[in-house]
């Protein structure tokens, strides 16, 4: 930790020390971080844009300038109400999936994490290899056997058709298994019990605050996993009054390629970025804890 | 997972099919009008958008009725969930929106009621030729058509007048306004096609050919009849040079080579208008509609393309008022409320009504399009029939014929191996393949 303080008191004539938090500057490692940064950016500069255009001016005028007419606050209001509404209403389901799903999750995976890596009980060796393994496998494998699971309780076509599934992540296990496992002290622990706190009392209020920067980690993986879920939501639900954002975006787009359909595009987009702007948001208040519950547990104390 | 419980069940109710055949009888149903005056609750699967004022009337008008109206995807979305629903034995709809080409799919694995048994047979005459067929065989019917796609020509006639094109009549003429047309414009192409076997077929249907035959187990499929042989004769110069644009159809990129003269015409059904409308404002005023070109000059004969009809399914609880509505969505005031936003009838009285033929689209220039496109409902060649497998062939397409539009296999020998791969299909699910 010491390294990154100190700072060189002469500099030699082999020009300036290299320190981590001085790094020497390297061009192609500038020119490649650049490139990397323009890639991720236009994409979203691209959907900024034409949000702002007509469907004519989207086709008729250049991808990455504005159009003849300013349309953003006219697309906006058109996205909201398109359909008596069912954006707002998608994005309600959305936020309902998010809330509990994401944060039922966490919470899962917070007491898990935490029981796995502060007690001692048989057979915790087989739980351990099995949520290795479960993080190996992708949801999207697991999908169509949830589904007949689902069809079999018919709970198919229902919200907790994704809530349920969304509350389980063994990556968000494992997470705050090796956070919890770094950051606890054990002798923090044997003193809270010592001065005769209860063990709800030693989780609540001596270990869960210092597990915050991982439940947040793993709050933010979990919510854009479930905000950005598509394919579980896809075979489950049926009925597009519960469908979440990206189900009915699709259905939005698809309209296009249907006879007698209307084509939305510039809806799309406009609905695009909307659904978007909240995970940027969440990312910008949060990215502080972010980095700091990823990199926890890297370093050997 | 689906192809194989598909072809499991398909397997079975083909040789089923035929013993059952005889046993049929006709029970007598309930009164639909009797059954609608009671009331029920009916789910509705369909994509059609302008179903949902139809629903809203029939509701007002039947108070004790309550419908649930859902989109579950279009075309092949929709028959996979219905399919999934019917396999599952619950959770399926009571009436489900079908494509022409799709039905006989469903009426094959005997999930569609018949509604002989409500008096929907005396009802043929009132449908055009095409749509009636599509939704019933050998006199039994298993829906009522909701709206039709006879075939005719949209041209950009600002950009043919630019490059002073006569409107081609015949195939021939158009071929030759296709390379005319590109010559002068390099960056213009007359059509656009990557490879779409509903266009294909109805290519085959409008010249005379009968691909598929069906009689009980036996399914004939021959893509190189009379009728095909016109087809690629007509289309592979036409992709030999290059004067086919590579856009896929129903993408952004077509939508944009619509609007900005990239794309000069369609040869489609006619349900086009009202997505034209939509999704190619800034062609408004300079599209207009014309015959489709014929395989001889001076001949009238057209084509279906798409259109679809609404079934009732057979585990239905209320197949009777299922009827009731498919009547009011289809003869009834349903029928006028789905035209007045923009759908293309079925029903013979709408496609002959004046006030029908005589409406002016201002998209068009005013042109009174549906003179043309009623008059090809009229003139669609009759007899042609799907395979009881349009919709998996219709799947397959791309990856046998479709290459005919990315290599050098040409069209006809595309057509020969979609031909392959179909028998080779129908034989594992128990038809017997000519």
């Amino acid at each position: 930790m010491s390294l990154t303080t100190l700072r060189p008191a002469t500099t030699r004539g082999r020009g300036k020390l290299e320190t981590p938090s001085q790094p020497k500057r390297n061009l192609l490692l500038t020119i490649v971080t650049g490139i990397v940064l323009v890639y991720s950016l236009i994409p979203l500069i691209w959907l900024l844009i034409n949000s702002t255009k007509s469907q004519a001016d989207l086709f008729s005028t250049f991808g990455l300038w504005f159009g003849h007419d300013f349309n953003f606050f006219e697309n906006l209001t058109r996205a909201l109400t398109y359909d008596d509404g069912i954006f707002l209403r998608w994005l309600g389901n959305t936020l309902l999936y998010v809330v509990i799903g994401a944060g039922g999750a966490t919470l899962l995976a917070v007491l898990g994490g935490y029981a796995l890596a502060k007690f001692n009980f048989p057979g915790k060796k087989a739980v351990f290899a099995i949520v290795i393994g479960a993080v190996a496998v992708p949801g999207t494998a697991l999908a169509v056997p949830t589904f007949w699971m689902f069809s079999r309780l018919s709970l198919t076509d229902t919200p907790w058709a994704i809530i349920i599934p969304s509350l389980i992540s063994p990556f968000g296990l494992y997470l705050m298994w090796s956070f919890a496992k770094e950051s606890i002290p054990a002798d923090l622990m044997e003193a809270a019990r010592i001065d005769g706190a209860s063990e709800f009392r030693t989780f609540w209020q001596v270990c869960l605050p210092l597990l915050a920067p991982g439940t947040v980690t793993v709050l933010l993986f979990t919510m854009v996993a479930t905000w950005n879920n598509y394919f579980l939501p896809l075979i489950m639900l049926r009925d597009s009054d519960w469908f979440p954002l990206t189900l009915g975006l699709n259905q939005w787009n698809s309209q296009a390629a249907t006879a007698g359909g209307q084509a939305i595009f510039d809806l799309v987009l406009m609905g695009s970025l909307l659904t978007i702007v909240p995970l940027i948001i969440a990312f910008l208040f949060l990215q502080r804890y972010w980095q700091s519950g990823l990199s926890a547990g890297g370093v050997k104390e | 997972m689906s192809t194989k419980t598909t072809r499991r069940l398909l397997a079975g109710t083909a040789l089923a099919l035929s013993a059952a055949l005889g046993l049929t009888a006709c029970g007598v149903g309930q009164d639909p009008s009797k059954a609608a005056a009671e009331g029920g609750e009916l789910t509705i699967w369909a994509w059609e958008p302008t179903l949902k004022k139809v629903v809203e009337a029939y509701e007002e008008e039947h108070p004790e009725v309550k419908i649930d109206l859902v989109n579950v995807g279009t075309g092949n979305d929709q028959y996979t969930a219905v399919q999934n629903a019917i396999s599952a034995g619950s959770g399926g709809p009571d009436i489900a929106q079908l494509e022409y080409f799709a039905m006989g799919q469903f009426e094959l694995s005997e999930s569609l009621a018949e509604l002989n048994e409500f008096g929907a047979d005396k009802l043929a005459d009132q449908f055009a030729t095409g749509p009636w067929e599509g939704m019933s065989t050998d006199s039994k019917v298993y829906g009522l058509p909701m709206d039709s796609g006879p075939m005719a020509l949209f041209y950009n006639a600002a950009l043919f007048k630019k490059h002073n094109i006569d409107v081609p009549k015949t195939w021939e003429q158009y071929a030759a306004a296709a390379r005319k047309l590109h010559e002068a414009d390099p960056k213009s192409y007359m059509v656009n096609d990557t490879g779409d076997a509903g266009f294909i077929t109805s290519l085959i249907w409008q010249a005379g050919g009968k691909p598929f035959t069906t009689q009980g187990t036996e399914v004939g499929i021959n893509l190189n009849d009379e009728g095909a042989q016109k087809v690629t004769k007509l289309w592979q110069p036409l992709l030999d040079d290059k004067m086919v644009a590579p856009i896929t159809s129903w993408s952004d990129e077509w939508y944009k080579g619509l609007g900005d003269g990239t794309i000069a015409s369609l040869v489609t059904g006619a349900w086009m208008p009202a997505n034209m409308e939509s999704g190619v404002a800034e062609g408004s005023g300079d599209w207009k509609v014309a015959p489709m070109p014929q395989w001889e000059d001076g001949n009238m004969a057209t084509a279906e393309n798409g259109g679809s009809g609404l079934s009732v399914l057979k585990d239905s609880k209320n197949a009777a008022l299922a009827y009731d509505f498919l009547e009011f969505a289809t003869v009834g005031e349903g029928a006028d409320l789905r035209i007045s936003q923009g759908a293309f009838p079925a029903t013979t009285k709408d496609l002959n009504d004046e006030e029908f033929l005589n409406r002016k689209f201002d998209y068009f220039g005013g042109q009174q399009i549906n003179k043309v496109l009623s008059d090809s409902s009229a003139n669609v060649v009759p007899g042609w029939s799907y395979l009881p497998f349009q919709a998996y062939a219709n799947s397959i397409f791309n990856d046998t014929a479709g290459k005919a539009y990315i290599s050098n296999t040409t069209l006809s020998d595309g057509l020969g191996q979609w031909q392959k791969s179909l028998q080779t299909y129908a034989t594992d699910q128990g038809f017997t393949a000519k």
